[in-house]
């Protein structure tokens, strides 16, 4: 059984990895748009105030001008909340940053529905289509304050854009200081015969809550965190499919356009299976607490479980 | 660094301005050229902006065609990228590239895209062509200079039609609060947009007002004039604590009677015969009209 252990949200992690790199890479530069309270760049600010630049509210401008800072060699880390940033900027990401391809990381704070009180204009649920529809970027959403930490700072030297998510909760626990990530390869963190369960960000740890329900009633469940969405680890995601044969795939993002899209097109592909999704269903949803929402809109390890129940049931006997 | 087509310093106070006339000449007769080629195009904003960028490729800029990506390069953003064959052709005489591939704009393949593409073609340092974001990156180009204490200057060419976009607004606060005086704006304020003049569209006047109220130090002047054009550049060169715009008066399709003011070639190019008429206008010979007539179908 997987012990429920709350470590530090992703944005705080991503606050401590701008210090290291902020030490490591004197061409890291961060820029935010009024809200570095709350993205968690105000560390690096007070920290290294030469090389942070609060741009105001103006996510367009932002992005503009990230893309120049780019282009002169510098490595921009641009932050908002994902909603504001993605939606404001996407086309400043689109013709500055992606057809250009110039090396600018964004990441957003405020990913999901687990923002809570602040409510739905505030929570952001597209943020995965809309960077996953950028040509050129890496799309990443680490699940817990390691795995955030350490794919924030491979991020600053990997080549070309680069969308990282994180959210404002606190996030459970799942691995450690020692673990190793590499950007586009999944984790498998349990393994099991007859489904795979496949998270990112805070549905990982869900998924292993889940693997738990499923294992009382005798069902062996796979699961795999999956923290790059582009590219997507198709070797090992291929494998499960032929292994298991039933996906659940589990995001806390609208169920258009996200992983479970992409995991769809991956196994329609090349080895069809049946696969169910946990996601938002097509709405926005409201304030509440973080939990209470994870709840009232199907994004937990009980919706996921039966999920799996429902894709089992759909594989071909 | 050396400008092999440069006419003279820029500190120098006989600048040749009649070989820049020349200059200006020979960049209208290839925009002619490459849009009736192209079949396709913006013949208009390409002609009102084609005396600023002769001024700024050939007496101020600080640039090395041989070595585009030079850190200590002056920047260039067209961000009225729709009048991209000017610039091509500012970059193909500065020597950039072989001015015969001039004649494959907007071919599949050629790096002389639409819009201006970074990717594709040496010297363009920005992508461009959506109307509102040069001057944010410009921004960019300009803080980079400020962290690394270089002494590159970066020039950003915007249109009237483009002062409708918000972004505008936003980078012009941010520019003049962190008192950016290392780049230049030229508006090229031709009075027109797609749709019709913008005083019809959307009036953007006072235009000056708007940037001095935005913190910009401003000077207008007449866009065609490449006295006015050089001493505008000198004067934005020195302005101190505070971003420079130089206003552009100009007539969008300048050069070529039938296309000036006539918002019919905003974004629809010559024809053949309007080719053949355009080439004789500006003084060009004859075998060569039709070695280019020749080639549009």
């Amino acid at each position: 059984m997987i012990e429920r252990k709350l470590g530090a949200a992703t944005r705080d992690a991503y606050g401590k990895a701008l210090l290291d790199l902020g030490k490591e890479n004197p061409q890291v530069l961060v820029l935010d748009a009024d809200l570095s309270k709350s993205t968690r760049t105000e560390a690096f600010g007070k920290a290294f105030p030469d090389r942070f630049i609060d741009i105001g509210i103006q996510e367009m401008n932002l992005v503009g001008i990230a893309s120049g800072l780019a282009s002169c060699g510098k490595i921009p880390f641009i932050s908002s909340f994902a909603c504001f940033l993605m939606c404001k900027g996407y086309e400043q990401l689109r013709v500055g940053v992606a057809f250009s391809e110039l090396g600018v990381k964004v990441v957003t704070s405020h990913g999901g529905i687990s923002v809570g009180e602040d409510g739905a204009s505030q929570q952001s649920v597209e943020d995965f289509a809309l960077a996953l529809t950028l040509p050129k970027f890496t799309v990443m959403v680490p699940s817990d304050e390691f795995s955030a930490k350490a794919l924030i700072k491979k991020s600053a030297t990997h080549p070309g854009p680069v969308y990282i998510r994180t959210g404002r909760s606190k996030a459970p626990i799942i691995y450690n200081a020692d673990t190793k990530f590499e950007i586009g390869k999944g984790i498998k963190l349990r393994d099991g015969k007859d489904v795979t369960l496949i998270g990112t960000g805070l549905m990982v740890f869900e998924a292993l809550e889940a693997a738990d329900i499923l294992k009382q009633k005798g069902i062996e469940a796979s699961v795999i965190d999956i923290h790059t969405l582009k590219p997507l680890d198709r070797e090992l995601l291929l494998a499960e499919a032929r292994k298991t044969k039933a996906f659940v795939v589990a995001e806390e993002h609208l169920v258009f356009g996200g992983l479970g899209s992409a995991v769809s097109q991956l196994v329609s592909q090349n080895f069809p299976i049946p696969v169910e999704f946990v996601g938002i269903e097509d709405t926005y949803a409201e304030s509440g607490k973080p939990e209470e929402l994870l709840e009232k809109y199907g994004l937990t390890s009980k919706h996921i479980a039966q999920a799996a129940e429902k894709a089992i049931s759909h594989k071909s006997k | 660094m050396t400008n092999q087509a440069q006419i003279s310093n820029p500190t120098d106070k006989k600048v040749n301005f009649e070989a820049l006339e020349k200059t200006a000449l020979t960049i209208r007769r290839d925009v002619i050229k490459m849009l009736g080629i192209a079949g396709s195009g913006h013949p208009g904003g390409s002609l009102s902006s084609t005396d600023i960028l002769t001024v700024l490729y050939f007496q101020i800029l600080n640039h090395d065609p041989k070595n585009p990506a030079s850190p200590d390069r002056d920047r260039v953003i067209f961000s009225k990228g729709h009048g991209c064959p000017a610039l091509y052709s500012a970059l193909a005489e500065s020597g950039y590239f072989d001015r015969k591939m001039l004649l494959t704009l907007r071919q599949l393949g050629s790096p002389l895209q639409g819009h201006p593409d970074r990717r594709r073609l040496p010297g363009i340092d920005a992508s461009t062509g959506s109307l509102g974001q040069g001057l944010s990156v410009a921004i960019g180009c300009a803080l980079a200079a400020r962290l690394d204490k270089k002494s590159y200057k970066t020039y950003t060419i915007i249109s009237d039609g483009e002062l409708n976009e918000g972004q505008i607004w936003e980078a012009a606060a941010f520019a003049s609060f962190r008192k950016l005086d290392n780049m230049v704006t030229i508006l090229d304020y031709n009075k027109y947009q797609l749709s019709g003049a913008t005083k019809d569209i959307l009036d953007m006047e006072p235009v000056v007002d708007k940037w001095k109220a935005f913190g910009f130090k401003t000077r207008e002047i007449d866009g065609h004039s490449l006295r006015e054009i050089y001493d505008a550049f000198v004067w934005a060169n020195g302005v101190k604590g505070a971003p420079a715009i130089i206003i552009a008066h100009t007539v969008k399709g300048k050069g070529v009677s039938f296309m000036e003011n006539d918002n019919n070639f905003h974004g629809v190019a010559n024809t053949k015969d309007e080719t053949a008429r355009a080439l004789r206008e500006l003084g060009e010979n004859e075998a060569e009209i039709q070695r280019i007539v020749g080639m549009i179908q």
